[in-house]
């Protein structure tokens, strides 16, 4: 609805988002800023801006201190590969339900969303249970599967509506043309499904990065992921900020550059499609 | 164009998901239906039989229920009124023409993918840390005492972080209901003499209405379990103790299962009532 406008008022709309924008920024901001002071900078009063001598002292010490590089490792493990067995499992169902829909297409996708909104609490001493019984407990593989099943409707959901934009024409033009359901699936729906495969990919693994129900209940020492890294500095105790800021940078920047190419996806895979 | 042939392979390819996520479903909520009825401490006498509906009426009539429900409600309506009313103005204002609109956006959406253990900690200490955080630099400044946040103002200050982290999402599903509007109809409008804010009124929002809807149930399905932001700044202390919270406690920390599953149930029931509404609104948009 964008309309014509004098300069001025486009000038006055300018200053007020850009304010607010940096407002709401502004803790993200502050804590890479942080991150580059020493501790008694960081917590001087009156605090300061931008004109302090920058270090990168805490980067070192918060990776030599906490064996960062393992937790790290253990987000990067956890969230990839619950994402990437999500979308195996999702493929051919969302395949399957946008190209050969039956009656009870529409129950199954809404009863795949209602699984989605079983609250985590109301089932964690079962798959504690469950997860002591077979070992998983503190383990990167219990948390990829916990994971996996917890994005799985999202999965199925985003790659539903993109699949469901792929004209069927051309698949029915492919099947005369002789191809067998095989090469169906290679030739012709892989090119046109690999962009919403992507975007699929790109959100949930944010999603499964930023988790922090299971990963902090189901984990401990061996396969915590950056979350829990995080919550382990709340104690007050011994806290220095310019190094929670340090880890809380190193935690944030990389799903923060991924989470601004997803925009366009963040919509459509959080509002199941009923927004576009 | 469907032949049996491939109805078969639809339903053969539909199976490991439908598998899964069934599992997923009924064994865990079986589970903790069955210790629902069920009188079990794991660390002080175990597994002791049978006690029927007893945990039910327990974990209801238990001096902590009504403040936790309370407190859920006053968060979750709380953080919907902040991000809705702030989502509104903010797609509005996102909508108009100006100077760099994208850097503007990615800056507003940026606290979404905060983890939110990070932002917790950040809130609490770099922020409101009654003596170094900035705001107590801020109200020293300005000669104020400063505001012990998280013990004087626990609730406020919760609904705060959640707001910070949940405003990105409402107005991005808003600002994308904006920008689907129709301008002649605007245009029109104003011609005819409307106001600014009858615009708002008779035209912007009733167009808004079914994103504020999907906004307001996704939201709230959401924030009915936030943990990691009150896990991190007050421990479920200082009245912040939510249902899902209370329910976290008397599993784990008190390791009373048969308790804890009840209330699990009711949880489970509870996010249900959001959830049907959010699917029929969902399951409409699957026919158009």
């Amino acid at each position: 609805m964008a309309r014509a406008v004098t300069n001025n008022r486009k000038m006055i709309n300018t200053a007020a988002a850009w304010c607010i924008g940096l407002l709401i920024f502004f803790p993200i901001l502050w804590t890479i800023l942080t991150s580059f002071k020493t501790e008694a900078v960081a917590i001087s009063d009156p605090p300061v801006f931008l004109f302090f001598d920058w270090t990168m002292e805490n980067y070192s010490v918060v990776q030599e201190r906490s064996n960062y590089g393992r937790f790290l490792w253990n987000s990067i493990f956890i969230a990839g590969g619950s994402t990437l067995l999500g979308i195996i499992v999702a493929v051919p169902a969302a395949w399957s339900m946008a190209f050969v829909p039956s009656k009870r297409t529409k129950d199954i996708l809404l009863w795949m969303l209602s699984t989605k909104m079983l609250p985590a609490v109301g089932v964690l001493y079962p798959i504690y249970l469950l997860f002591i019984k077979f070992g998983l407990l503190d383990s990167i593989l219990g948390l990829t599967i916990v994971l996996m099943l917890i994005n799985l409707p999202i999965i199925v959901w985003m790659l539903y509506t993109y699949f469901r934009e792929i004209p069927g024409e051309i698949l029915e033009a492919a099947r005369m043309d002789g191809a067998s359901l095989k090469s169906e699936i290679l030739y012709v729906l892989t090119p046109m499904a690999i962009p919403g495969i992507a975007s699929t990919l790109l959100l949930n693994f944010i999603l499964a990065w930023n988790e922090a129900f299971w990963t902090l209940n189901l984990t401990a020492a061996k396969a915590a992921p950056l979350t829990a890294f995080i919550a382990s500095y709340s104690s007050p105790e011994g806290l220095f900020y310019a190094k929670l800021s340090a880890a809380s940078t190193m935690a944030i920047l990389p799903i923060l550059i991924l989470g601004w190419f997803s925009q366009k996806q963040l919509v459509r895979g959080l509002t199941f499609g009923a927004v576009k | 164009m469907a032949t049996q042939n491939s109805r078969s392979a639809a339903r053969f390819m539909m199976a490991p998901a439908v598998i899964l996520l069934l599992g997923w479903m009924l064994v865990p909520l079986t589970m903790t239906l069955w210790f629902s009825f069920r009188k079990y401490l794991p660390l002080r006498g175990g597994d002791m039989g049978w006690v029927g509906f007893d945990n039910y009426v327990r974990f209801v009539s238990s001096s902590s229920f009504w403040p936790s429900v309370q407190t859920t409600l006053i968060i979750v309506g709380g953080v919907l009124v902040i991000t809705v009313v702030f989502g509104i103005l903010l797609a509005l204002l996102l909508d108009q023409p100006m100077w760099g609109q994208g850097i503007v956006r990615i800056l507003v959406i940026a606290p979404f993918f905060v983890m939110p253990t990070v932002s917790a900690l950040v809130w609490k200490n770099i922020f409101m840390d009654p003596v170094n955080g900035l705001f107590a630099h801020l109200w020293k400044f300005f000669g104020a005492t400063p505001i012990e946040w998280l013990s004087q103002a626990s609730i406020q200050s919760i609904i705060m972080i959640v707001s910070w982290q949940w405003l990105p999402f409402a107005t991005l599903i808003l600002l994308t209901a904006v920008q689907s509007l129709d301008g002649d109809q605007l245009e029109a409008s104003e011609m005819d003499g409307a106001k600014p804010l009858q615009r708002f009124g008779y035209i912007i929002l009733p167009h808004l209405s079914r994103a504020i809807t999907i906004v307001v149930l996704i939201q709230t399905i959401f924030l009915l379990s936030i943990f990691a932001e009150i896990f991190v700044t007050t421990g479920g202390a200082f009245g912040t103790k939510t249902l899902t919270y209370l329910i976290f406690q008397r599993v784990l920390e008190s390791q009373n299962i048969g308790l804890g599953s009840a209330g699990g149930i009711y949880a489970v029931i509870l996010a249900n009532i959001v959830a049907i509404f959010l699917m029929r609104i969902v399951g409409k948009n699957l026919d158009a």
